[in-house]
């Protein structure tokens, strides 16, 4: 037997209805957590992240034994903290011997895992370390920008990867209308060799310059550190055939010739190809559309027109816009057959 | 895309939709040994990527607002995976496909009607409804009302009935959409029982005075039968449900007599009763005086046929026809005895 189990509180009702899956998604909601042990560099890593994207994330602070995201098995857990914190991108740091400062990325596609990218950081700067005006310190949840530079990203597989993943972890919501003042940061990715990208954060500071578009200036305020990659895991084919759909609602192509009017209501053109009576099938015969005597006299007509047109080509050559004109008259009553059918 | 295509000349890929830039031919000339300055090189030749994206940015057409110009922005072009599957279209319930086969059209309804009764305008549905039956303080009899029904309770259990059954179809549309996996997301089938596998039997909760029994079996297992155990606080005396036996009294007085006499009474009346049907047996009966009937008639007949029977025995292959024909005639004769 089944039960039928609704949410008791309203609450609990809005709840599961932001949860719900939808045709057109919000921004995704990162998890970041760690392994049994981390480094105190990973730990900064993992906060300044959570720093930059405060307004959608959530940070675990416990130590998870049996999260393991390369291994079979290890990615349990973290496919239930995924369901449980309705995030779909993680961040999860990890220390040891072999890998040190290791810090994985992946996504999630309906809470289990949909690709992986392990990297390591090296030579990473806290926000703490840099000195700037603080007037110009970007605000939370603020639209970036994104600045790749280096072929590496295009050519190398495993870096394409990680601009994808990087892009899809900071862009935060997709905005139809966009506030040009609110613009503030800026995301510097530069690929260094095939497996090294130079990660940095800047904020950006429009300066005037004369004409509409601002000059531009970018102030480094961190936090600051180059990735390598390690290991990284793409999705699997199908399941990216399918992540990848876009709703068949928003893809429509727009309605040609109908129009909507408010009294009316809706509207239709019809463009009416031309009858060709002359074609049409006739239950007698008449003996003026007997064939011999008709293509003899549509001969004769030729063998006239012909000769005449020979004349004519010559008036053309003298003037263009009169040979137009009568392909515009056709046109005109071609439109008030039109009008008329609408009507 | 006429844009992105200039913007590709110049060597940039441009995705205003995400406010990307990508540079794929830049390469450093030779890479600098201090981090500071590659660091310093980047965001030199990002400062460079970025200014085009404005160009693109700030040339559209924008509306002014009070906080800043806000420019309409295109979908992006980097095609990036999706948090959930798409939401599937829930599969039309039975009424529903009732309802477009017969081309009932749903209409809106007020949700206020006036109740002419108490000549006020009242819900439609719900608390204080118009034209409602719990209002109604008396109900007319009719001919045809049985005797000895509650015609309201009779109205309240149909009323019970009408709703147990929308319910019921409620179960099976939400069944019929959690096959297709478009069940609305506030609303879970849960299993009220666990299936039972196998052989294990579903564990029983047990009731209140099979605990009572149980514990009883334990006071009384002492050699005292729990005569002298101490009691707990609030711990109730032992219940005797069976009977005590009753052994009648040896001597006779004036009615005990007459007590075992009905007793034994009882106990045969109780096995005449059971057994009242099987005392003369018809078909035991009938048989029996058929079979005796037989063997009178036997009997008689035996004495006639006596030398037929002794032909019998002496039976041989070269006895002549006329003999054979006597033999015949006894052999008929015996069968008709059988």
């Amino acid at each position: 037997m089944l039960r039928i189990k609704t949410p008791k509180s309203l609450r609990a009702k809005r709840e599961l209805e932001k949860r719900a899956p939808r045709l057109v998604e919000f921004g995704k909601k990162t998890l970041l957590l760690h392994g049994t042990k981390t480094s105190n560099v990973l730990n900064a890593v993992l906060t300044e992240i959570y720093h930059l994207k405060k307004d959608n994330a959530v940070k675990y602070s416990r130590r998870n034994d049996n999260i393991r995201p390369f291994e079979s098995g290890g990615e349990t857990s973290l496919e239930f903290y995924s369901l449980k914190t309705d995030c779909s991108l993680f961040v999860f740091g990890s220390h040891s011997k072999k890998r040190p400062n290791n810090l994985v990325i992946g996504r999630t596609y309906d809470h289990h895992i949909y690709d992986l990218v392990e990297l390591g950081v090296e030579n990473f700067k806290s926000m703490a370390s840099f000195s700037y005006d603080k007037k110009i310190a970007p605000l939370i949840g603020s639209k970036p920008f994104f600045a790749f530079i280096g072929e590496g990203f295009e050519n190398n597989d495993e870096l394409k990867h990680l601009k994808e993943i990087l892009l899809d972890l900071f862009r935060g919501q997709v905005v139809k209308n966009l506030n040009l003042a609110g613009l503030d940061r800026v995301y510097v990715c530069t690929a260094v060799s095939a497996t090294k990208v130079l990660f940095t954060h800047c904020a950006l500071r429009l300066k005037k310059s004369g004409n509409i578009v601002p000059k531009m200036e970018l102030v480094e305020v961190g936090p600051s550190m180059d990735l390598v990659v390690r290991r990284h895991r793409h999705p699997d084919e199908s399941l990216r055939k399918e992540a990848m759909k876009i709703a068949p609602e928003l893809t429509k192509k727009k309605e040609k010739n109908v129009s909507k009017d408010p009294i009316e209501g809706k509207i239709g053109k019809i463009y009416v190809p031309d009858q060709q009576v002359g074609n049409a099938s006739l239950p007698f015969k008449p003996k003026g559309l007997k064939r011999e005597r008709r293509e003899a006299k549509e001969a004769k007509i030729e063998a006239n027109n012909q000769s005449e047109k020979k004349q004519k080509d010559e008036s053309i050559k003298d003037s263009e816009g009169e040979a137009i004109k009568p392909v515009e008259k056709k046109r005109k009553k071609k439109k008030d057959d039109s009008v008329d059918n609408a009507v | 895309m006429a844009e992105q295509q200039q913007q590709q000349q110049d060597g940039y890929q441009i995705d205003i939709g995400n406010l990307m830039a990508y540079d794929p031919q830049h390469q450093f000339q030779s890479i600098p040994e201090k981090r500071e300055d590659l660091v310093k090189e980047c965001i030199a030749h990002a400062t460079k990527l970025i200014q085009a994206v404005a160009d693109t940015l700030f040339s559209l057409p924008s509306t002014e607002d009070a906080t800043g110009p806000i420019v309409p922005l295109p979908p992006p072009i980097t095609k990036l995976p999706r948090e959930k599957p798409l939401p599937k279209p829930a599969p039309p319930t039975k009424w529903e496909v009732f309802a477009k086969k017969k081309g009932i059209q749903n209409r809106k309804k007020d949700k206020l009607v006036f109740d002419e009764q108490t000549s006020s305008w009242k819900r439609r549905y719900g608390y204080d409804r118009v034209n409602d039956d719990n209002d109604i303080p008396i109900i007319e009899a009719k001919m045809t009302d049985e005797v000895g029904v509650d015609p309201f309770a009779k109205r309240r259990s149909e009323k019970k009935q009408r709703v147990d059954k929308q319910e019921k179809n409620r179960l099976h549309n939400l069944k019929e959409a959690s096959k297709v996996g478009a069940l609305p997301s506030h609303v879970q089938l849960a299993a009220t029982a666990l299936p039972i596998t196998g052989t294990q039997a579903q564990p029983r909760k047990v009731s209140k005075d099979e605990l009572q029994n149980v514990a009883g079996m334990a006071a009384t297992s002492t050699a005292s039968g729990g005569k002298f155990d101490k009691k707990l606080a609030g711990e109730k005396a032992l219940k005797h449900d069976k009977k005590y036996r009753k052994f009648l009294p040896v001597v006779e007085g004036n009615g005990a007599g007459s007590l075992e006499r009905q007793q034994t009474d009882k106990i045969l009346n109780n096995i005449m009763a059971k057994n009242s049907h099987e005392i003369f047996n018809v078909s035991k009966a009938v048989d029996m005086y058929n079979v005796k009937s037989d063997k009178k008639r036997r009997n008689q007949q035996g004495k006639s046929s006596s030398i037929s029977s002794k032909l019998k025995v002496k039976k041989s292959p070269y006895k002549n026809a006329s003999k054979g024909s006597t033999k015949k005639g006894g052999s008929s004769s015996n069968r008709k005895s059988k």
